[in-house]
This record gives structure tokens, sequence and C-alpha cells, in this order.
């Protein structure tokens, strides 16, 4: 019954404990552990809400337009165990490629400022404030800029400090629009807004809270075109911060722009008055387009991996745009999928990192004869990101495309033959790694520590896995979609 | 600046009224303008005088970076530990009502410890950025 | 069209203000004086908030006998919330230019993407 706070409250109290601890493998295991029994109590969770329903949790037993309270219901749930999991697949490959990336005095910080962005992320999900969400998604950006600085290359401070500023504006336009409905409305619970709104929805201050609760999630979700920050940021970072930050971050923003376009703004206010669809579709397919182009001409591939990831976002924000629950469901789809696939492969570029203290794509000549397992990972998730059966990304782009063919055919056509720009820039990638000579003077990589190497192959596995038994994901996007566009 | 007369004689009088007025701010929150995060910053602020008149190798002395940093982490816990005591007592997370015997006084307990920690929080941990800047190597 | 100005001059003065942070983040080269920009934006939220929240003839937010209207004390709450996340992200960002400064030996921005530049 404290479920819905223990998930937030954990990873919070551990993380200034982490903070004392003398040694880093100490850290790292405390971390591990945390995070595995996060990803239980979500699971928890996940049994409760089919079971029970919704889950109301008052924090402070004070009733609820007072107070601050958690809502769980199927949305919420799907997002905590996407978070949970891949929280505890990163950290458990994660002690070897941190000790050689991150100097030594600062590992038991890390992991506590990892500790602490999984909180933020986790509070953002579970809560029903609107400015209790404001804190979490700062709690959570400022342990994100203190992750990516500490990476190896000095591009990485600049890329962190960069971030900063665009992240910190993005949020303080959803500080902005907090303010300007709670100047409307008197409340801040976002069921309470949503009750309001007819009765507020004509005035100028309740569009102008729009609009920058708009700027500010389009800013945190870095669609284009408020994507600067991201393929700095994912380039740059420590190995196992990409992985994290590839598949949790944009996640919980996209999260965010679900709850505050449907909950409380509601759905016809959202796209028939306001017109956010002719935003949104215009605005997806240039993201797709661009950033799959400008992939293809990449020669670092993890900037390749993070220009793919912004396309990516362009797909899940083209499912919301078309304002059906087919495409809700195919958006909700995208982000599940798209969270393990590109998880999974920000971990293969973590072992060659390890191996070969490099990513680019040229030094990777001739790798599948040195690290065999690390290149079929990378080819079978290259399979999932063009989206081919029997993988998870063919499952997320049949689900677009049959969103897509309800409104409109050109659209689908769009979708299909961008997924060939994809298989442009992975062909590149496979052929750099099965085709071509290495390069002379590469000495011979230091071998990929056996739990990295299974904890990517896990990954690659739930990304296939998810592609031949996908009841999960899709049964879960339907209930949650059928919360927000009843 | 430890030779001029005026500014040591001054620091002498001015700083123990400083550290007075940030318990002061800190225990009045729930009667008049204060609490946790003005206290601690007010506290911090006299410490930082003085490190900035002694040098920061004195002020080392009185409060360390490791006590800065530990303090910063038993503040946050004695918060989390406020809530975490309401959850085993009967309540939902950071309910006041069940510390004490009735809920007026439950509520006074709880919001004095809660700004405890927070004070004690942001008082170590403007010192700690304070010391990380100024022992940074260039 | 003069009490559009006189009656909203609150708002008016933090619009001003956001713009002006928002356009010394913007324009600035030097890292030290976006980070002073950033938070000059940030102060114009805390004026929109808190002059929201005056409500006219209320007194100070604190029971006493013999006084009826109040300042609403939420937004007061909110704001401070809000003004220890902006110390908390004026102090990442100085020590991230701290940093940049030890590695690239300038704070200017145009000047560290030249360095950047010739690097490759």
């Amino acid at each position: 019954m404290h479920t819905p706070a223990l998930q937030v409250i954990i990873p919070l109290i551990a993380a200034p404990l982490c903070c004392l601890l003398p040694k880093s493998r100490l850290a790292w295991l405390f971390t591990t552990l945390v995070s595995l029994s996060t990803f239980a109590i979500s699971v928890l969770l996940v049994w409760q809400v089919h079971s029970v329903g919704v889950i109301d949790y008052e924090m402070g037993s004070w009733p609820a337009p007072l107070g601050i309270k958690y809502h769980i219901d199927s949305l919420s749930a799907f997002i905590l165990i996407l978070i949970s999991a891949i929280a505890s697949i990163t950290l458990l490959g994660a002690r070897s490629i941190i000790e050689q990336e991150v100097s030594h005095r600062k590992h038991a910080l890390f992991y506590t400022a990892f500790l602490l962005c999984l909180t933020g992320l986790l509070g953002i999900v579970a809560t029903n404030d609107a400015f209790n969400v404001f804190v979490f998604l700062e709690i959570s950006s400022l342990s994100t800029y203190a992750l990516i600085a500490m990476g190896r290359n000095r591009k990485a401070l600049m890329a962190a400090y960069e971030y900063l500023i665009m992240g910190t504006i993005g949020a303080t336009f959803i500080l902005i629009g907090i303010g300007l409905l709670y100047m409307q409305t008197g409340t801040l619970n976002m069921f309470d807004l949503h009750d309001r709104m007819p009765i507020i929805g004509g005035f100028n201050s309740v569009h102008a809270g729009f609009a920058f609760f708009t700027v500010g999630i389009f800013l945190k979700l870095a669609l284009f075109p408020l994507h600067q920050w991201l393929p700095n940021a994912y380039t740059f970072a420590p190995s196992m911060v990409s992985v994290f930050l590839a598949a949790t971050a944009t996640k919980v923003a996209l999260y965010l722009l679900y709850r505050v376009f449907y909950t409380v703004f509601g759905f016809e206010f959202s796209f028939s008055t306001l017109h956010l669809g002719a935003v949104l579709l215009p605005l997806s397919i240039v993201a797709i387009i661009v950033s799959s182009l400008i992939a293809i001409f990449q020669s670092d591939v993890k900037r390749l991996l993070a220009y793919s990831s912004l396309a990516q976002i362009g797909y899940m924000t083209l499912g919301v745009s078309l304002q059906t629950q087919a495409g809700l469901i195919a958006s909700m789809i995208n982000l599940f999928n798209h969270a393990f696939i590109k998880g999974a492969l920000f971990m293969c570029l973590a072992c060659l990192a390890y191996s070969i203290k490099t990513t680019s794509c040229e030094h990777m000549a001739g790798i599948a004869k040195t690290e065999p397992c690390v290149a079929a990972a990378i080819v079978v998730g290259g399979i999932a990101l063009i989206g081919l059966p029997p993988t998870a990304g063919f499952i997320s782009k049949w689900y677009i495309v049959l969103a897509v063919l309800e409104t409109s055919w050109w659209l689908a056509i769009v979708v299909v033959l961008t997924s060939l720009l994809a298989v442009v820039y992975v062909w590149r990638v496979v052929e750099q790694m099965y085709l071509c000579h290495p390069i002379d003077n590469i000495q011979q990589g230091t071998p990929v520590p056996m739990m990295l190497l299974s904890c990517t192959w896990v990954m690659i596995f739930l990304s296939v896995y998810f592609g031949i038994d996908n009841r999960f994901p899709v049964r879960m996007a339907t209930m949650a979609a059928e919360v927000l566009m009843p | 600046m430890k030779k001029n007369p005026i500014l040591r004689e001054t620091s002498h009088l001015l700083i123990p009224a400083i550290l007075l007025f940030a318990l002061y701010v800190q225990f009045h929150g729930d009667y008049g303008p204060g609490g946790g995060f003005q206290a601690g910053v007010i506290f911090a602020s006299a410490i930082i005088l003085y490190a900035l008149l002694h040098g920061v190798k004195s002020a080392e002395q009185v409060v360390s970076l490791n006590l800065a940093k530990t303090c910063a982490a038993c503040g946050l816990l004695l918060y989390a530990g406020v809530g975490v005591v309401g959850m085993l007592w009967g309540g939902n997370y950071l309910d006041f009502n069940v510390l004490a015997d009735n809920p007026i006084d439950g509520q006074h307990w709880g919001i004095l410890l809660i700004e405890l920690g927070v004070g004690l929080t942001v008082a170590s941990v403007i010192l700690a950025i304070f010391y990380a800047f100024t022992k940074f190597k260039k | 069209m003069m009490s559009l100005i006189t009656d909203l001059y609150a708002y008016w003065i933090s619009v001003l203000l956001m713009m002006v942070g928002l356009y010394i983040v913007i324009d600035h080269n030097n890292l030290f004086k976006k980070l002073i920009g950033l938070n000059i934006f940030q102060t114009s939220v805390f004026i929109l908030f808190i002059s929201m929240g005056k409500v006219d003839q209320g007194t100070a937010p604190i029971l006493k006998d013999g006084f009826e209207t109040f300042s609403n004390p939420l937004p007061h709450v909110l704001i401070l919330t809000a003004i220890v996340v902006s110390i908390a992200t004026t102090a990442v960002g100085l020590a991230l230019v701290v940093s940049i400064n030890k590695y690239y030996k300038t704070i200017n921005e145009s000047e560290i993407e030249a360095i950047e530049r010739e690097q490759e």
C-alpha cells in the first residue's frame, strides 16, 4: 500500500548513503541493489494496477487538491517498469567501464548522481501534482548535467554546459506554464486542473500557458528544432551514461507530453481548439527526415546513434500528431521498443569503447574478427533499428504504418522511405566492421568483461523477444491509451 | 585581510551574531519569515566570512570539507527519515499527524525536524561549494 | 490603453526581465555572462509567480487575531523551491565554467569553438 511512495523514496534515501560509501566497488554494488529493488517495486505496481485499477497515494495524508497525490495508472506503471528495468540492466554491466572512464575519486559521486537521476525520472512519472513534476524534472536534469560532465573527453564539459543552458530554459518555460495555469485555476493537481479547464479554456493566459508548456516539453524531448543539445550530450558522456540517457530521458519527456496534453489540458482542447497536431505533424516529419540524413554523414558511431535517436523521437511524436487512439498506441509501443533497442546499441558501443578506447567509424574497421560477439550484437541492433522482422523495431514500424494508413497514405510512404535511410547508416557501420581491413597501427584491444557483454546481449535479446512475443508492450500500451483517450 | 584591524575586530563581533541569527531564523520559520533554506545560507555565510578573513585553511579547521559532505548527506537522511518514521507509525509518507499524541503537536515536531534537516543540508552544501571553488587547482 | 500598462505593471516588468535574460543567454559569448542571463530569466519567473500571489489589502500569510485577509502563501512556497533549484543550477554551471577554463584557458564560446575546429 505504500508502493508508490517507496518507488521514489528508495533511490532518494540511497543517494546520500551512497555518497558516504568509501570504496568504489561497494558504491556500485549498493547502487545496483537499489535499482534492482526499484525494478521489483515497479513490477509489483504493474501487478497491483492490473488487479486493483488505479492506485492513489496522498503524501502526508493531506487530501487531494490540497496536498500532493501520487497517481499510478496503466501509463505510469508502463513507464516506471521501463525505467527501472533499463537502470538495472545498465548498472549490472557498468562497473568495469566506469572504472575505466571516470576518474577514481569521483566514483562514489558518480553513483550518487546516477541514483538522483533515477529518483528524478521515477518521480516525474509517479506524481500527479504539476509543481512536483517540475521539482523532479530539475532533480533529474541537474544530476544528468553532472553525469555528462564526467566524460573522458574535454568536449564533455562544453556539451554539459550547453545542455545545462538549454535544459534550464526548457524547465523554466514549463514552470511559467504551471504558474499561468495556477493563476487561473488556483490548483496544482493534474485532475483538478483538467476539471476546471472547460471553465477557463477561453482565457489568453491559459493559451499562453499551453504555448510555454509546448516549448518546454519539446526542448526536453529534443524534437526538431530544439534538439541541438542531444548529439553532443550523448556523444561525449561516459558510455554507460549514454546508455541510460538514450533509453530513459527523452522517454520520460514524452510521458510528460502525454500527461500534459491529454490529462491536464484534455484531448479536445489541445488538438481541436489549439491545433497541436498541426504543429507536431510537420515537426515530426522534418525531424525524421533531417536527422536520418545527418546520421548518414557522421564519422563517430555514437553521434550517428544520437541523430538516429532524434529520428525515432520523430516517429513517436508522429504517432501523437495523428490524433487517433491507434496513433497513440503506436507512439507508446515505439517508446518502449526504442528504449531497449537504443540502450542495446549504446551498450555495444560501450563494449567497443572499453576494448579499443574509441568509437569512431574508421577505427572500427575489421572489428568483427577480434570482437565477434559485439559485432553480431551491433548487427542485430541495427536490424531492429531499421525495423525488420523478427525484431521489436518491426513491431514499432508496423503499428506506426497501420495508424498512419488510417489518415493518409502518403505519410505511410514517408515512414517506409525514411526506414530505408536507416538502412544506409546501419549498413555503413556493418560494412566497416565486417568487410574492411583493420588499420595497421591499432593494437589488439583489451577483452570485454563478461558482465558487460552479457548485459549487452540481455538487451539485444529483449529487443528481439519483444518483436516475437509482443503481448506485454501492446497490452500495456492499449490500456495506457484507453486511460488517456477514453 | 587578517592584518586589517577594523575587519578583524568587526568580524569578531559579527560572526557569532550572524550564527545566532541563523539559528533564530531556523527555528522561527513557522511564526515568521524563515525556515531551513534561509537559515542554512546565513549560517554558511558566517563561516565563509571567517574564511575570507582568516584564510580557507583556518576555516577548514573549524568545519572541514569531509564534515560538510557528511552533514549534507545526514541532513537529507534526516528529512527522508522523518517521512519513513511517519510511514512506520501508521500514516503515509511524510505524515506528521502520527508523530506525536495529537495532530497539532505532531505537525509541530514534523516541521521542526524537517526544517532542521533542510538547514543542515543547505549550510553544508553551500560551504562545500565554497571549498570546492577555492581549492580548485588551475 | 494606459490602464493596460499601469494595472498590469508587475507582468510587464516580469516579461521585460524575461526577454532581457533570454537575450543575454543567446547573444553573449562569455560563458559566465550566459549564466547571469539565465539567472535574470529565472528571477523574472519568480517575480511573475509572487506578484500573482498578492491579494488586495491582504497581509502577510501568518495567522494572527484581528486579520482576515491574507496573501496567498502557496506561490511563496513554490518560489522558495524554485530559488533553490536556480541556485543549484548556477552552482553546477559555475563548476562547469571553471573546469572549461582549466582545459581551454578561455571562457569565450567562439574561441572555444575555434580551438576545437583547429584540433580536427
